[in-house]
This record gives structure tokens, C-alpha cells and sequence, in this order.
């Protein structure tokens, strides 16, 4: 395993893009995703990402996690530029430093909460026992300590969420990257869940990127970047005075 | 991670037995099938395997396997005697003859003359079951397979002294042997070459085949041409004559291509059970596989889960197919005691099985991986 963690002091945003742009097709066919978007994540903030569908939220997330690449610009995450970075190392580099949490969760049906939430531990190459363990301490704090023997199929949706978030913290990534995690989720499932995230996931030293159409959890965001279009159309930052209603729902 | 991939494969019990369950049913086929198509071909060869004493068989250049009989001249034993390199040379009578049974009823039966005087080509002496090979010696004597005791007496148990009637002539069975089971099925009598000549209609040739011995050192091979090249009859080594039986009937009969058809169609449902049945588990975990490669699974470990999946379900039911094939076989022989059993387990076949077996879950391995590996790992956020 190539260790690819980076340092916050190298770096002063968590994600930075510049001047990015994605095309999906090529002629007639081709769709521009992304259209020339620059936008810097510091670290210790979360980020909502709205906007109606089809506006290249989605897209960006994955070029911030290294699943898709940029067609034009610089996609830097934890001060490393991903454009420049072999599909070996991305997928090293996500898997240290990259935690992902899931609209449909994602949970591997065969394996029990702690399991399920131990999975980016052995993927790290760690002692089943010992990440085990580990996952155990962290869905308790999640507050399914009680239910750490339990399958998704025996899990409430905020339930699996909660879940897949431990699953998602559980090896300590600095960039947290959700891709509506509340729209399977009732309006108290969805706060209690974005309220976790932001508890656990949130600290000086990471970042949290949330990709979201749920209005009623935009106050968890430090700052709510909307799109339409393929572009950043504004950012919202309430602790600056921004209003949350100047946001189009 | 390799846990992970068990705990995915065994997780759908339904899915899992599945998989397991169309490997092994074409294990069980395959192997069945081959088993007897082996047991039957060997079945053809298995007077040349029980008549023993010889190196060498001579027999009419015409002669295309063991139940070909073309009698020559008595002359040619004497030839072949002559020959340099030939230690001794016997004659031997093998032909079908028509046997009255005590009920009025014909059988065909496999009749054996072997030399009087050495009576070279008996059962030796562990397969006999009753009586002495030299009982033969008697009056009118012979002597019958097993097998072929069961096929005309059924349960009765043997006694010395049953009579048939054969040509006219009658046949006082005095001893049972064991004798390996033979594709006609005909029960086996052995007799001397003069007594077995008696029960035969008037013909001018009898001998049917020469057994000889080649003087130590000599290569039988060799041998075997100088023979052919000295007498114009054909010579052939008990392996020789073996496979030159197998050919026969391989060549000259369905049976190969029928068994082939069903040993292929055991490799395609096995192929189609299995592979479609893994591709159908890989399809439904699709995401979660998506969801590993996002969390940082490589291409590579995912080919390795996916493989060790493969082989799991593969030696699974390799193990549960070969032995259910083994378990037909040893069934059949135990219980069926009316029919000899044309079933050969041979170590070739778990090879050839498990060579098939490991297509069918490597081919299904493929279809699994060929969608995994072209997955994009974003298809999680869709």
C-alpha cells in the first residue's frame, strides 16, 4: 500500500479546482457536465452541494474522489493533483484517504453492521480481529452499538446510513465525500444523520463534501454551493450572513 | 479481503447452492458418463485382459478386434512355433456358440478353448471361484463365469454337475471363475481347445487365435513384425491387440459420439447453470462491487475475489459431482449383481473432470469479471 495521506499543513484547502471542465461524448453527442468550475473546500468545513438534477453535481464529486477524470483543469485534493496521478495511486490514494458515503448505502448484503463497517480496514490490510474492533468502538459512537451483529436487511434505512458513515469514517480519511446521504431518509432520520456526520466527520484537519437536494439540512452546511448548468452559480456561507433562503430550493 | 469475497458468495444461500449445485450436477454428469463410456470400452477389451499367459496374440490378417474370429489353418501354429524369438506358441479357440439350456431354452454363450496340454489363457488361481482349473480335464468339462452362473440360474447357488447342452454335446459345468465383464454380456465358458472344437458345428478351421511367448530379451514389438512379415497373419502385443479393440469400437460404433454428446451437454448446463447464475450474482452485487472500487479496491484484488469465488464453487461441486459419480458406481457394482457393471473410474477421469469443471468456473469467472473490471466506480453516485 503506497501511503498517499497528506498533512493539512501542506496544504491550505482540503479540495481546490481549477478551471475544471468535464465532456461526457465527443461530436454532436458531446455533453459539457462541468463547465469551467474553480472552487476551494478548506479544511475544517463541510460542504452542501446543490442544485437540480442533471446541474453536474454528481460529476463533481467524482472528480473530487478520483473516480471520473477532469477533461481540462487541475482537480487538487489534499494538496495532490489528480489529474497528474496514475489510476494505480488514485485508487491507493482513495483508499486512504477518501471516505464515501452513499445514497443507496451500499452495504454489502452478506456482511453484519460491524462487518460492513470494518470493509475499508481490510482493505487497508489490517487484521480482521483488530478492524473489527475498531468498527465495533465507532458504530457504538454512532449509536448502533446494539446493533453491531445486525445485516442491512435488519436495519431501518437511517439505521444503514449510520452504518455506511462508520463504514465511512472508520479509517480516519481527511475527505469525506456523501453523495445525498438523506434522501432515503425520513425528515428526523436525515438530520440525525447529517448532525452525525457533522460531529464525527468534522474536525480542523478534514474536510466534508456533501452533495444534497434535501433543503431541510442546509444549515449543517459552512457553505452551500449551488450549480445549475454545469457552473457554480453562487456560495452561500451563513456564518458570513449569507441567508439560507437566497438559495434556490 | 478474501473473507469479504467468501462471505459475498455464501451470503445468498439460494444463489450460492445454486452456483454449487449446477457445478456439480455437470461434475456428476461428466464424470458418470465417461466412467461408463470408459467401462464400456473397456468392457470390449476384457478377454484380451483375462486371457492372460501370453506376450503375444496371432491371429488372421483380417482380424480387426477380439470378437473378430477368422479361423486359420492348423498349420499356422507350427509356423509361428518356428519362428525365432517365439519362446512357445498355444492354441486358442474364442468364438460364440449355442448352448440348450436344462429348459429347453438357447443362449448364446463366449466359448473358450485353451490349450490342453498347459491350458494357457486360464483365470489364475485367485480368480477362481470354485473348483480347479484342471477340472477342466474331465469329461465334457467346462467351466463358467460368475457373471454368467447369475445370468442363467439367477440367485441359485453353484453346484458342480449343471449340465448344458452344446452342438449336441453335453457340457458338464465343473468349476466357476471370476471373469471380467464383456460388452456382449454372453455368460463365459472355459473349456479344453479339443472339448471346445466338439461343441462347435462341423468346421474345417477352429483356430482362432495363437498364443505365444516371446524368449526373454526379445522385443515384442519386433517380434510382433516378424511374425506379420513370416506368416502373413497379424500379430500384436496384449496392449496392441488392446487398443486395436478400442479402435474398433470406437471407430465403428455410436458409442463414442454418444456418450461425447452427453458429456458435452454435462459441460454446456454446467456452463450455462453456472455461469449464468454467477453473472446474475455479480450483476445483483454490481454496486457493492462499485462501492469497493470507489473505497479503493484495485482491478487486481477484485479479479482475485472474484477468482476465489470461482475455484470455492468449483472444488465445491467438483468434490460433490466426482463423488456422487463414484458413489452411482460403487452402488451399481454392490447392488447390481445381475448385470456385470460397465463402469471404469479411472484417475483420468477426476483429471479430465476437474480440467472441465475449472473451464466452467473459470469461463463463468470471466463473464463476472469482464463486467466488474469495466465497471466504473462511479456508477455508485448514479
Amino acid at each position: 500500500m503506497i501511503a498517499t495521506s497528506i498533512s493539512p499543513a501542506t496544504s491550505t484547502s482540503a479540495v481546490r479546482l481549477q478551471d475544471v471542465t468535464k465532456a461526457f461524448g465527443t461530436g454532436e453527442s458531446k455533453t459539457l457536465a462541468l463547465n469551467d468550475v474553480t472552487m476551494v473546500l478548506p479544511y475544517g468545513e463541510l460542504v452542501l452541494l446543490v442544485g437540480p438534477s442533471g446541474c453536474g453535481k454528481t460529476t463533481l464529486i467524482s472528480l473530487v474522489a478520483g473516480l471520473l477524470d477532469a477533461t481540462s483543469g487541475t482537480v487538487e485534493v489534499l494538496g495532490r493533483n489528480l489529474s497528474t496521478m496514475s489510476g494505480t495511486r488514485k485508487v491507493n490514494f482513495r483508499g486512504v484517504n477518501i471516505g464515501f458515503v452513499f445514497q443507496q448505502y451500499n452495504l454489502l448484503p452478506a456482511l453484519n453492521a460491524v462487518e460492513n463497517a470494518c470493509v475499508p480496514l481490510l482493505i487497508a490490510g489490517w487484521n480482521r480481529s483488530e478492524a473489527i474492533d475498531k468498527a465495533a468502538a465507532l458504530l457504538t459512537k454512532v449509536g448502533l452499538g446494539n446493533r453491531l451483529k445486525s445485516y442491512p436487511n435488519q436495519l431501518s434505512g437511517g439505521q444503514q446510513q449510520r452504518v455506511a458513515i462508520a463504514r465511512a469514517l472508520v479509517h480516519e480519511p481527511k475527505l469525506l465525500v456523501c453523495d445525498e446521504p438523506t434522501a432515503a431518509l425520513d425528515a428526523a432520520s436525515g438530520r440525525t444523520v447529517m448532525g452525525l456526520i457533522r460531529e464525527t466527520a468534522l474536525q480542523n484537519d478534514r474536510a466534508v463534501i456533501v452533495v444534497t437536494h434535501d433543503s431541510r439540512v442546509y444549515d449543517f452546511g459552512d457553505r452551500i454551493v449551488e450549480m445549475s448548468d454545469g457552473r457554480i452559480d453562487r456560495v452561500v456561507v451563513p456564518a458570513l450572513g449569507d441567508k439560507l433562503s437566497e438559495i434556490h430550493s | 479481503m478474501n473473507w469479504v469475497a467468501l462471505r459475498m458468495l455464501t451470503g445468498d444461500k439460494t444463489k450460492y447452492f445454486g452456483i454449487v449445485f449446477g457445478v456439480a450436477f455437470a461434475s456428476l454428469l461428466m464424470g458418470q458418463q465417461m466412467a461408463i463410456f470408459c467401462g464400456l470400452m473397456r468392457n470390449t477389451t476384457s478377454q484380451i485382459r483375462d486371457i492372460a499367459g501370453g506376450d503375444l496374440w496371432v491371429m488372421d490378417d483380417n482380424v480387426q478386434f477380439v470378437d473378430d474370429v477368422k479361423p486359420m489353418s492348423e498349420g499356422k501354429l507350427q509356423v509361428v512355433r518356428g519362428i525365432e524369438g517365439v519362446e512357445w506358441a498355444v492354441r486358442l479357440y474364442k468364438g460364440i456358440g449355442r448352448a440348450r439350456l436344462s429348459d429347453g431354452n438357447f443362449q448364446q454363450m463366449i466359448l473358450i478353448g485353451l490349450d490342453d496340454a498347459y491350458l494357457v489363457g486360464a483365470p489364475p488361481p485367485e480368480r477362481m471361484l470354485y473348483g480347479k482349473i484342471e477340472d477342466l480335464r474331465q469329461p465334457d468339462a467346462v467351466m463358467i463365469d460368475e457373471f454368467g452362473w447369475r445370468y442363467l440360474f439367477r440367485d441359485e447357488p453353484f453346484v458342480p454337475g449343471k449340465t448344458l447342452e452344446m452342438n449336441d454335446k453335453r457340457a458338464v459345468i465343473v468349476a466357476m471363475c471370476y471373469c471380467r465383464p464383456t460388452f456382449q454380456t454372453f455368460p463365459i465358458l472355459y473349456s479344453t481347445y479339443s472339448q471346445a472344437v466338439k461343441f462347435l458345428p462341423q468346421e474345417r478351421k477352429t483356430l482362432t487365435f495363437i498364443l505365444a511367448k516371446a524368449k526373454p530379451g526379445v522385443e515384442h514389438e519386433g517380434l510382433c513384425r516378424k511374425i506379420e512379415a513370416e506368416t502373413r497373419l497379424r500379430a500384436k502385443t496384449n496392449d496392441q491387440f488392446f487398443w486395436m479393440t478400442i479402435d474398433y469400437y470406437a471407430e465403428r460404433t455410436g458409442i463414442p459420439i454418444n456418450f461425447g454428446i452427453t458429456v458435452m451437454l454435462g459441460f454446456i448446463v454446467g456452463c450455462a447453470i453456472a455461469g449464468q447464475t454467477f453473472y446474475l450474482f455479480t450483476i445483483e452485487n454490481i454496486k457493492q462491487f462499485g462501492a469497493l472500487k470507489a473505497m479503493g479496491v484495485s482491478n487486481f484484488r477484485l479479479i482475485r475475489m472474484i477468482l476465489l469465488q470461482a475455484l470455492v464453487v468449483g472444488l465445491l461441486g467438483y468434490g460433490i459431482g466426482m463423488g456422487g459419480a463414484a458413489l452411482f458406481g460403487y452402488t451399481f457394482a454392490k447392488f447390481v449383481k445381475s448385470t456385470p457393471p460397465a463402469f471404469y473410474f479411472g484417475w483420468q477421469i477426476p483429471v479430465i473432470t476437474f480440467v472441465a469443471v475449472f473451464a466452467i468456473v473459470m469461463f463463468s469467472a470471466l463473464l463476472s469479471m469482464r463486467r466488474v473490471l469495466f465497471l466504473e466506480a462511479g456508477v455508485v453516485f448514479r
